[in-house]
């Protein structure tokens, strides 16, 4: 883990991943981690760095390639007085053990009628930008939105990674946490000890008047440098920052399209099917009475992602292409 | 009454009580069948009947406090359990005092209370959570065991190996019990597997021990079943049993089971688990009136449950918008 004092204030959010956890071992003897190289090797990303050391092979297990196994054993561990944390490398393999995700975890408190409930969080390296190609960069948030019974929650620094990484350990509902690999090495300030950020509360980061900015993860950044574009040419936008898809804070965004009229979602997942789709059908349900001007969505290209750093460029979100949108809806 | 339970020897007191948990399940299977035909359950179906003996046996050798988990052919697992001919029934009929207030159905038959944690409809989902729940005993410092009960066709889906090898590797105290009933839906389950036993042949691969066991007898399958769960409990690791049996009736629904040659249905069903153990009894000397009296009890009470269960109020619409989080509710956003 990080020496947070050592590192004067400032985090990795990789550092943070570790240290959320470490922070929710130490306090809740049940919180046991468990996937692939996250022990000894301490994480193929490094994102379990020091927890082994601290915690010992009994509270952080190394697993085969067994994605099936792993989330299967965690959602059985779960529903036995345990909290497993399970890794799942690459959110691309949440498909090897997606009847877990979509037909085991969420469903069975409904279908036993409230018998049961699954403690436990799926984290994964989640989204493009690093040339992995097709197989080791999508951004699948939205196949976890998809399931009703999933929290899905995707932070964007330093310190809502242990914030959130808190709330969703202690969640008694099933959580899939999306940390973006490349947000790995950004820094922010440490969050203080106990620091817990409330599942379902989107973040105004960057308050503005004339048009709303909803992101997540990834394109919190995005939409904060397009943000930053705009506001030389006199355009005053606002960005949020959703967090969580589910519980979605839908309440945070229509206030925010209350005022500035205009609403720009800007997504790392598929146009088709991205989450973005979700959010624009209840402002255009729930919200209609604010808008100046269309919904428009930033999201990535209909296509697999290519492997080249200039093909990526244009099949993601990038700050240019959300600015040119807020150029357009500015001027509608 | 001829001759009272205590006048019997404690081998045909024990055997006496599994006989009559076999025939509670039967009485209900029969009664499913029946409530099926009549409309009164809707959906699908997927009777244990001819496999009793396996959950009663298993579940004769497991604690209170150890775990269960089934497939959606699973309703003799509940009953062996501890859940309620009534219960189960009024979940069957989408009544609100069925078993998972109806939000379940017949595939999904659970009893967490009683340590049997679901009924799973994804062939093969289930061994890696048995796996887990046997982990998280050892996490927790306890001496429980898990059982995961699954057919002989889930011996060809990833999870199954996912599950042993990594119980294996952890040396958890699961025990997994195939339900060897020769037919994966219509097709031989001979005709699509490598091995000829496919739960047992595959152990080996896992350095897991297996038994291959008469699944018919309940004697035997208790007996295998003691050894299985002593090992896992004392530390010796994961245990493979198959054990052969057969369904009396078709896959689900009304499958006429047509694909089964008769000489075959006529050998097994002369091996009816219940006639199996009829069979035993008279050997320790219990006389017919004193089976002939369970026979009537056992009617009685699965006519009482069919009445009950008809009887029940259906399920509250308000419960389809419930039990979804932890909290009670569905709500997924603000
Ligand atoms: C993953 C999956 N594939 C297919 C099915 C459809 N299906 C339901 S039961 C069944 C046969 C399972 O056979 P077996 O494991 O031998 O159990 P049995 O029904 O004989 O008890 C199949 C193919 C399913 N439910 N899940
Ligand atoms: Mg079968």
């Amino acid at each position: 883990m990080a020496d947070v004092t050592a590192t004067g204030g400032t985090i990795t959010y990789r550092e943070a991943v570790a240290e959320g956890i470490a922070r929710e071992m130490r306090r809740d003897p049940t919180v046991v981690c468990l996937g692939e190289d996250i022990g000894a090797a301490e994480g193929v990303f490094k994102t379990t760095v020091g927890l082994f050391k601290e915690f010992g092979p009994r509270r952080v297990w190394d697993t085969p390639i067994s994605e099936q196994a792993i989330v299967g054993a965690a959602m059985g561990a779960a529903m036995t007085g345990i909290r497993p944390v399970a890794e799942i490398m690459f959110s691309d393999f949440l498909a090897c053990c997606w009847d877990y995700l979509a037909n085991e975890i969420p469903k069975v408190r409904y279908m036993t009628g409230g018998q049961v409930t699954v403690p436990l969080v799926v984290r994964t390296a989640n989204g493009g930008g690093l040339g992995f190609g097709a197989q080791h960069s999508q951004a699948v948030e939205n196949w976890a939105l998809a399931v009703p019974g999933l929290k899905v929650v995707a932070p964007s620094t330093p310190a809502d990674v242990i914030g959130l990484m808190a709330a969703s350990i202690r969640s008694d509902d099933p959580v899939v946490f999306f940390e973006h690999k490349g947000l790995f090495a950004s820094k922010g300030p440490a969050a203080p000890e106990g620091h817990v950020v409330p599942l379902g509360a989107a973040a105004v980061v960057r308050p503005g008047a004339d048009v709303t900015l909803v992101a997540l993860a990834s394109t919190v950044p995005v939409a904060l440098r397009a943000a930053e574009t705009v506001a030389a040419e006199g355009i005053d936008a606002e960005v949020v920052d959703l967090r969580c898809l589910v519980p979605l804070d839908m309440h945070t965004v229509l206030d925010s399209v209350g005022r500035t009229s205009r609403l720009v979602i800007v997504e790392e997942n598929p146009y088709q099917g991205g989450w973005g789709a979700t959010v624009a059908s209840i402002v255009a349900d729930e919200g209609f009475e604010s808008l100046d001007a269309p919904v428009r969505r930033v999201a990535a290209a209909c296509v697999p992602l290519p492997f080249a750093d200039s093909l990526e460029q244009v099949v993601l979100p990038t700050a240019d292409k959300v600015a040119a949108e807020v150029r357009r809806l500015a001027a509608y | 009454m001829t001759a009272p339970a205590d006048q019997l020897t404690g081998a045909a007191t024990e055997l006496l009580g599994w006989y009559e948990q076999m025939a509670v399940i039967r009485g209900t299977e029969k009664a499913a069948q029946d409530l099926f035909l009549a409309g009164l359950v809707k959906g699908t179906t997927h009777l244990a009947a001819g496999q009793e003996a396996v959950a009663v046996g298993v579940s004769a050798a497991l604690r209170a406090d150890d775990y269960v988990f089934a497939t959606y052919r699973g309703h003799h697992h509940a009953i062996a359990r501890g859940a309620s001919p009534e219960a189960c029934l009024a979940e069957l009929m989408s009544r609100a005092t069925g078993l998972c207030k109806a939000k379940g159905g017949s595939m999904h038959l659970t009893k967490a209370d009683a340590g049997m944690l679901g009924s799973y409809a994804i062939v093969g989902s289930h061994l890696p959570m048995a796996v887990g729940a046997a982990w998280s005993a050892t996490l927790r410092g306890t001496d429980q065991v898990a059982v995961a009960f699954f057919g002989d066709g889930a011996t060809n889906i990833g999870a199954f190996h996912e599950a042993l090898n990594l119980a294996a590797v952890w040396r958890l105290p699961v025990v997994f019990v195939c339900e060897n009933n020769l037919y994966m839906e219509y097709t031989p389950i001979a005709s699509v597997t490598a091995v000829p036993n496919p739960a047992a042949d595959r152990a080996p691969a896992y350095r897991l021990p297996a038994e291959l066991i008469d699944g018919n007898d309940v004697v035997v399958v208790r007996d295998a079943a003691a050894r299985a769960v002593d090992r896992a409990r004392t530390g010796g690791g994961p245990t493979v049993v198959e054990a052969r049996t057969y369904r009396h009736f078709g896959h689900s629904r009304t499958d006429p089971g047509t694909y089964r040659p008769a000489e075959e249905v006529r050998e097994w069903l002369a091996r009816d688990p219940l006639a199996v153990a009829r069979d035993r009894l008279s050997r320790l000397g219990v006389p017919d009136d004193v089976v002939s009296t369970v026979d009537g009890r056992v009617a009685e009470l699965v006519a009482a449950a069919v009445s009950a269960a008809k009887a029940a109020p259906p399920a509250d619409p308000a419960e389809a918008l419930t039990d979804v989080w932890a909290d009670g509710g569905a709500q997924w956003r603000t």
